[in-house]
């Protein structure tokens, strides 16, 4: 059907290129302590994007592919399409990258029901109060590019995903706590997040006021993606870069950040569920790196935008949802430190210890500002934990919090596969709590 | 829009008729997109999408099995699989609404204007319109103006007998500004959205102006200091309140099978003043959350949650209706032919009061007035929703422009502390909203102004 789709669209433009990705998943989900649903999940897309008179045009069809009506589609929204600034690539990578494990596609349902289970029962034994979700999801995604030029290529993807959240109530207070974890391999030991959701239980035991004031902050690797990921993701995205949005989009070059942070955007890690030989444009992934001891070093592009701004693609194409390919973060990684948490919290006179920020990523992204109710967090003092806080707001500005005082921990951890991150102690932040 | 493929009726109703499960149902759903967006001077993609798609779900001894996808000619596999996915999963009685069968074919509503009639090149060039706009404004740094309109035919059949066809429209139109003065960076943006009627995207050019302008003046606007203010809110952002601090606590699912929880939200409770009236349904007519049956067949309805301060009701499916013991409402929706239908808000209001929005600034000595919407979340106890435009009110006066301002406040106090509702209720079309992995579903809301006291307010 490629190649059918193919020889039609090179009768109407200069090139062409076909993006199909076929996908089967399977999740299994718990309510409230017990199995509830088992979903098949079987998808089928496809994408035409082609160059007409040097302009772009893009049609994507789900199910039944009409490659005659895909191409009059593609054609005619080139007619009104943004200019080309890029040339489709001339041949494809076909080097092999550790992103599929025949296990994960073996995994029974029966395996699967086991594993949710297990993970509920051993949180559940902590605290015979708590209601736990889980789910427990297998998938294979196959991956296919071609174009008018004669190139193809083709990679296989498993992943394999487990995540419990348990809800405590007590009266009109809830507690929310939960953990997980996402690879290209099954994860067969579900200890370690049976673990963290029992160490957020212990901490979470007493509620406790917090004071309206500055103070310092450590953030969780839980609590790095609430509340810094989103703005992070969108500064170093070329797009926005090139459309002068990006705070940082001027400072390539300079040192921005303290000079014990460093940033980078990698899918070339094996069996991390971004990961990935090329990217959704079959440019061959890399190793980028944005922060490099405190000093802006590059941002991320596709090929189109990497054409606009001058630069080359990065590999960082991604068709969100079948869309239009445009530049995003594939896994990113903040470098880890040398202090233990144990210290960074022993330094602590009074603080908080943020472990999820609700609503952070919907305040003003763009201009770094970000604010959010701390849904799990603790208060510190004197280096210890003293309870869970309620009915606090926190609010700050990303460059002033890196900029100086910061903290990493020795330790860093992979949240959902998407960002690998240490422990974050910021020095200052906006704290207004109630009571 | 027609599957000549397959003899729909026919086919479905001999799977659905020989079916092992206690209860099935079968979506199959075609729909086309078309996308138009300008970043920056320049547009960044036309893009038109079509899918052909579908689900099962099976019911068997309280467990469910759910298949979707798109080779809709597997039908037959897909179904026994879904069963049998049901079997592994049920182990207890399932609790179900059964409901009468219902045969009938919802039709697309009438509009003012069609954007099916409507040319590629002219959609193109209002936006081109509004883009323009934006770029007059001296300070702008970037734009984005982002148009998209869909139709969706879903023909719906279950083992009860029914079997209901309905096709819908939805046009939204998203525009942001974006303003820049060294490396301070602010956005304003304008959302609208209408159930179908390409008019409702017309002539905003005014609204447009203003938004961008409000992107150039917030780069100048002082940070409030964080804390606890009497804030007032426009009809927008109270409906956007009422929609995360309430709403998604009203949808049962969240509720039925924790005890903890029911007796929180156990009906007689009182949540607020005598004033505080908070409906939602998809029955309430013209808006963009408004359908005929929801997608597990139920006619739809306006259900009150709150009246007169107290809670006197909620939103069901039909497993959630029958393990609570209540009547289904019509809110189990899903976003589209890969999810299972769960329960969902369509037009969430709270209904208007006596006063004007000066009765509600009277005596205020400093507090936050706070308009438009970025967006909002809940955690059900806690919600947090961000404006998008803020100014200080000062002796009962609004006074001067502030940054856009994050709201915070737990549900069981907030709700309390409303103490003053005007009369001036007006509807949000253009909110999209997102749960278990389901977004953007088209949601509409609405409230007049209101004030609440004490609410925390995130900042310096």
């Amino acid at each position: 059907m490629i190649d059918e789709i193919l020889s039609r669209a090179s009768k109407v433009s200069d090139s062409a290129e076909v993006f199909q990705v076929n996908a089967a998943e399977t999740p299994v989900s718990f309510e409230t302590n017990r199995l509830k649903q088992i979903t098949t999940r079987q998808s089928k897309g496809v994408s035409l994007r082609l160059i007409r008179n040097g302009k772009l045009g893009f049609a994507t069809a789900s199910g039944e592919v009409k490659p005659q009506d895909l191409v009059k589609r593609a054609a005619e929204a080139a007619e009104f399409g943004a200019k080309a600034h890029f040339e489709l690539p001339a041949s494809y990578s076909h080097r092999e990258m550790q992103i599929f494990d025949p296990e994960v596609e073996k995994l029974s349902q029966d395996k699967m029901i086991g594993m949710g289970q297990g993970l509920i029962d051993s949180v559940c034994a902590h605290n015979s109060e708590l209601k736990c979700d889980a789910r427990v999801v297998k998938a294979v995604v196959d991956v296919n590019i071609a174009n008018s030029r004669g190139s193809a290529a083709n990679y296989k993807k498993s992943i394999f995903h487990i995540e419990v959240e348990g809800t405590l109530i007590r009266g009109t207070d809830m507690l929310f706590v939960g953990d997980g974890d996402t690879s290209c391999n099954p994860v067969t030991d579900y200890r370690q997040i049976a673990g963290a959701v029992i160490e957020q239980l212990e901490l979470a035991k007493e509620n406790v006021s917090m004071p309206t004031k500055i103070l310092p902050v450590i953030f969780t690797p839980h609590g790095v993606v609430s509340a810094l990921l989103s703005p992070l993701v969108t500064a170093f995205n070329g797009r926005v870069v090139f459309q002068g949005a990006s705070p940082l989009g001027h400072r390539k070059g300079e040192k921005v950040f303290q000079d014990n942070i460093s940033l980078w955007d990698d899918a070339t890690v094996p069996f991390k569920p971004s990961s990935r030989p090329w990217d959704d444009e079959g440019i061959p992934s890399q190793r980028n790196s944005l922060i490099e001891k405190g000093v802006v070093s590059n941002f991320l592009y596709d090929l189109q935008t990497g054409g606009m701004a001058k630069a080359k693609s990065t590999g960082n194409a991604s068709r969100a949802m079948g869309g239009m390919p445009a530049p995003m973060a594939s896994a990113l990684i903040i470098s880890a430190g040398e202090t233990s948490l144990e210290d960074m919290l022993n330094g602590m006179e009074e603080g908080l210890l943020i472990e999820n920020l609700m609503g952070a990523e919907q305040g003003n992204v763009m201009g770094w500002d970000f604010s959010g109710n701390v849904l799990l967090g603790y208060r510190v003092e004197k280096g210890k934990v003293v309870g869970r806080v309620k009915n606090a707001i926190v609010a700050g500005n990303i460059y002033e919090l890196l900029r100086d005082g910061v903290i990493l921990s020795k330790d860093s951890r992979w949240v959902y596969g998407h960002l690998s991150t240490p422990y974050i102690y910021v020095a200052r932040l906006s704290v207004a709590g109630k009571g | 829009m027609k599957n000549k493929n397959i003899d729909t009726q026919e086919q479905l109703t001999s799977i659905l008729s020989t079916t092992q499960a206690e209860y099935m149902e079968i979506r199959l759903e075609e729909s086309e997109t078309t996308r138009v967006q300008y970043r920056g001077r320049e547009i960044e993609d036309i893009v038109s999408s079509t899918a052909v798609g579908g689900n099962v779900r099976a019911l068997v001894k309280g467990g469910w099995g759910f298949v979707s996808f798109n080779d809709i000619d597997r039908l037959k596999e897909w179904a026994t699989l879904a069963v049998n996915q049901a079997k592994q999963t049920g182990k207890e009685a399932s609790s179900f609404s059964f409901l009468p069968p219902v045969k009938d074919r919802v039709n697309l509503e009438k509009v003012k204007k069609d954007p099916a009639n409507i040319s590629l090149s002219e959609k193109k060039e209002l936006m081109d319109q509004y883009n323009e706009v934006i770029w007059s404004i001296p300070g702008i740094q970037t734009s984005i103006v982002g148009y998209a309109d869909g139709q969706k035919h879903v023909t719906f059949a279950n083992s009860e007998g029914s079997f209901i066809e309905q096709s819908r429209k939805d046009v939204s139109l998203r525009v942001s500004a974006v303003a820049r003065d060294g490396g301070e960076v602010q956005q304003a943006g304008l959302s609208i959205g209408s159930k179908g009627d390409f008019s409702k995207v017309e002539n905003l050019h005014s609204q447009v102006k203003t938004t961008a302008k409000l992107a150039v003046d917030l780069l100048s606007a002082p940070k409030v200091k964080g804390g606890e203010y009497t804030v007032v809110l426009d009809p927008v952002l109270a409906g956007v309140f009422v929609h995360e601090a309430f709403g998604h606590l009203s949808e049962s699912d969240f509720i039925y099978e924790n005890p903890q929880l029911k007796e929180i939200m156990t009906l007689g409770r009182k949540f607020g003043g005598k004033h505080l009236n908070i409906a939602d349904g998809a029955a309430i007519p013209g808006l963009r959350g408004s359908f005929t049956y929801d997608d597990e067949g139920t006619p739809s309805t306006k259900t009150y949650l709150i009246k007169d301060g107290i809670l006197v009701g909620r939103l069901h499916s039909r497993e959630t209706a029958a393990k609570m013991g209540e009547k289904p409402t019509g809110n189990a929706r899903a976003v589209d032919y890969r999810f299972a239908p769960i329960v969902r808000m369509p037009n969430t209001i709270i209904e208007p009061g006596q006063a004007s929005l000066e009765d509600l600034l009277k005596g205020i000595v400093e507090g936050v007035y706070v308009k438009n919407w970025y967006g909002g979340t809940t955690s059900m106890e806690m919600f947090t929703f961000s404006a998008g435009e803020a100014y200080m009110i000062r002796n009962g006066k609004i006074a001067e422009p502030i940054r856009p301002v994050v709201l915070t406040g737990n549900v069981f106090t907030t709700l309390e502390n409303i103490d003053a509702i005007a009369n001036d209720l007006d509807m949000n079309q253009g909110g999209g909203c997102g749960k278990g992995g389901q977004f953007p579903l088209p949601v509409s809301n609405g409230s007049p102004h209101i004030r609440i006291q004490h609410c925390l307010v995130g900042g310096r």
